[in-house]
């Protein structure tokens, strides 16, 4: 049959990320433009899930050249249709800069940033329509799944993804072919199998673009997961504040069952299995394994002790497989591609790739995927290319609430699951935020412990009680009141925390504080015995006085001031009138020079 | 609706592969229509739009069709660049529809450069 034929395509982003900087408006005036110019039979418009590099959308890619534009605006259309698309000459003032030397890159994959990564989940991600199955189907989707119904056994299943060494993709890292293992032990049905993607760390957005993306790799290695478990029924817990995502996830649902891709007699070999989405119910906490069945089963989201595992005990008491969005999206790859073509890549005990979501002060803020192994300093400064605004790099925050924070002298830290424990920070689900010298270690302590007691379930007294004593102590700190014996007393209790909690959130929400203290150490001493903050963050401790040696008497400070409190005139150094200032900070971000303090 | 089977997928997967080719660069061929304003006001639209007839028509999933500005030469418009991978470009000039249709036959699926209607061989790059 004859397909019609477009001569060029242009994929527009429509992630997250890039729908909220625009990309809509802007697909609506480039189809406007094409039709207006009689081209819209020969240019398609594809609409794809992330592009990954989020700080440059709303991103546009034009086949078959495979420019790249970024930062794009309504108003770019007509010129890109213009030139770009009618007379084929590509328009370079709308090429992505890399930031350092200012250069204009016009091809997609010489670009840095997607040059240096590895794409095996998002092999798909601003390449295909993730609304249109055929389009998965035509990057072999599927085709791992009618291997695993047709030619395995559940046992070859699981062999081959014990071999492959891939471990949850959720943060903890249990190895995935022994969880399924463990789960087709038991001789109770139903089973189920839960795809976990109530994604709640801040700053964390992995899961959301690979549902947002790619979602039938996702479903298709739910189903191998439930041949291998004999399992008939999943649900796939979604974050209800991923609209997109349940749109998308639905979307495919549906259109995997219409073609018989999902519910009864797949592939005509007598295999049922349905998929259901279950949004989210807006707690940190359900993201925990046993509080998300609660939740799905309608009751409050709270933690239970294990064991019994999930794989024994899950949803509704019945044996039961979760693993992480990131864990399903590898698992047809490796049913394809072989085990061994997994586990060439990657460490000894870490195998494959990990998806990051970079975020905070680099330049290049968006989704990477990279291969185990790499080291953190190849992120930060080759993928993300550096640190904004000329500034320099102090911590790299990973695994949200639960994880640690990283300082320079680790940054060549290999990226595997044992490697970052060791740091005191951990993989988590691959949340990666950049802390530029802006960041103060206490304060961030601060907010992350106040994010815990916030999402905290209650059920046990370590979790419920002991972190607001720890986040009282800290604001004590921040505020000023920080007494010698502060620091040894967090320390005692975040070890408390953690050996007694009941759930793995409460074992890891004092990791943030101990991470800090760890590495960080004398910002603390600093702020209790000398009452400074270093980085001018903790209000109660900045004294809000001009440096005079510092000060090049430039007068920005003075402008700045909405509440005319600083003094000044040519020549002189600025003076700051205490019984005006407000202490609102304008001063400290006008100042060039670093001369208040 | 029958069972899906393995075929169902590949034909499937066949159906929509000229997506695919398109943005991964996997192509034998690529014609490329000169369409600065000489090239347009002498025809070049119409051109174009013989190329993607072709394609459509015959099923083709390996040929890119790209679009560049003036070559330089507006007396002989419209043009048109054919470059199969691997070979030298070549130049036609002074293009109809109906030469348009021979070219494609001859040159870009069948390799053999139609001289009569050929202006040079090489190319000024297309970006």
């Amino acid at each position: 049959m004859a397909t019609k034929v477009f001569r060029s395509h242009i994929l527009i982003c429509a992630g997250t990320a890039c729908v909220s900087s625009g990309s809509f408006k802007v697909r609506e005036r480039l189809e406007k433009e094409l039709k207006d110019r009689g081209l819209a039979e020969e240019v398609k418009v594809v609409i794809t899930g992330c592009n990954g590099f989020c700080a440059e959308g709303p991103i546009m890619v034009v086949y078959p050249e495979g420019i790249f534009y970024g930062k794009l605006k309504p108003e770019d259309m007509p010129l890109i249709v213009e030139e770009h698309i009618l007379k084929g000459r590509p328009v370079p003032k709308l090429f992505y800069k890399e930031p350092v030397k200012k250069e204009a890159i016009p091809r997609m994959k010489d670009i840095p940033f997607f040059g240096l990564q590895v794409l095996r989940v998002l092999r798909n991600r601003g390449l295909i329509d993730p609304e249109s199955i055929e389009e998965y189907i035509a990057k072999d989707g599927y085709v791992a799944m009618h291997k695993a119904l047709t030619q395995m056994t559940p046992e070859q299943i699981i062999a081959e993804i014990k071999e492959s060494g891939l471990r949850g993709r959720g943060g903890a890292g249990f190895p995935t072919g022994e969880k399924w293992e463990e789960a087709r032990k038991y001789n109770r049905f139903p089973k189920y199998v839960i795809c976990n993607g109530d994604e709640g760390d801040p700053g964390a957005f992995m899961d959301r673009s690979i549902l947002e993306a790619d979602p039938h790799a996702v479903l298709e290695g739910m189903v191998i997961c439930a041949k291998a478990i004999d399992s008939h029924e999943g649900y796939l817990y979604i974050r209800a504040e991923y609209p997109l995502a349940i749109k998308r996830v639905n979307l495919a649902i549906e259109q995997a069952r219409k073609y018989g891709l999902l519910g009864k007699d797949i592939f005509g070999t007598g295999f049922d299995f349905d998929a259901y989405v279950y949004p989210g119910a807006g707690a940190f906490v359900c993201g925990e394994s046993t509080a998300l069945m609660f939740s799905l089963e309608g009751k409050r989201g709270m933690p239970r002790v294990k064991p019994p595992r999930s794989a024994e005990a899950g949803l509704w008491g019945m044996p039961t497989v979760l693993n992480n969005v990131e864990t399903f999206a590898n698992v047809p790859q490796i049913i394809l591609n072989g085990a061994k073509w997994f586990n060439s890549l990657g460490t000894e005990k870490s195998k494959g790739t990990k998806v990051f979501s970079l975020a905070g002060a680099v330049n290049n803020i968006g989704l990477v995927e990279v291969p185990m192994g790499i080291t953190l300093r190849s992120i930060v400064f080759d993928i993300g290319e550096g640190i904004k605004g000329g500034r320099k790099f102090k911590a790299a925050q990973l695994g949200g609430p639960s994880g640690g924070f990283v300082p320079e002298s680790l940054l060549d830290t290999p990226v595997d699951y044992e490697s970052l424990q060791a740091t005191g920070a951990i993989m988590g689900s691959g949340g990666i935020v950049i802390c530029d010298d802006s960041t103060c270690m206490v304060d961030s302590a601060r907010f992350f412990t106040n994010f815990c007691v916030d999402e905290s379930c209650g059920k046990c007294v370590p979790c419920r009680i002991g972190l607001k004593v720890m986040l009282q102590k800290l604001e004590d700190i921040v505020a000023g009141k920080g007494q010698e014996g502060d620091i040894e007393f967090l320390e005692d209790l975040g070890r408390h925390i953690a050996n007694m909690s009941h759930c793995g959130l409460g074992q890891s929400a004092p990791n943030p504080v101990l991470s800090t203290i760890r590495h960080f150490r004398e910002e603390y001493h600093e702020h209790i015995r000398d009452k400074h903050c270093r980085a001018l963050v903790c209000t109660p401790l900045i004294r809000f006085e001009v440096i005079e040696e510092k000060c090049k008497m430039c007068g920005l400070c003075y402008k700045a001031c909405p509440s005319n409190a600083i003094t000044w005139e040519k020549k002189q150094p600025a003076k700051i009138n205490k019984d005006l200032c407000t202490k609102c900070k304008s001063c400290i971000r006008a100042c060039k020079f670093g001369a208040i303090n | 609706m029958a069972k899906i089977s393995l075929e169902d997928l590949k034909k499937i997967k066949e159906s929509v592969q000229a997506s695919v080719t398109l943005r991964e660069g996997g192509y034998r061929a690529k014609v490329n229509v000169h369409m600065g304003t000489c090239g347009i006001a002498s025809g070049a639209r119409a051109i174009m739009s013989t190329i993607l007839d072709e394609i459509a028509q015959r099923d083709i999933k390996d040929v890119i069709v790209t679009t560049s500005g003036c070559a330089g030469l507006c007396s002989r418009e419209p043009m048109i660049t054919v470059e199969r991978i691997g070979e030298a470009p070549v130049k036609y000039v002074d293009l109809t529809p109906e030469k348009m249709r021979e070219i494609f036959v001859e040159h870009v699926l069948g390799g053999k450069v139609v001289e009569k209607y050929a202006l040079a061989v090489g190319s000024e790059t297309t970006f």
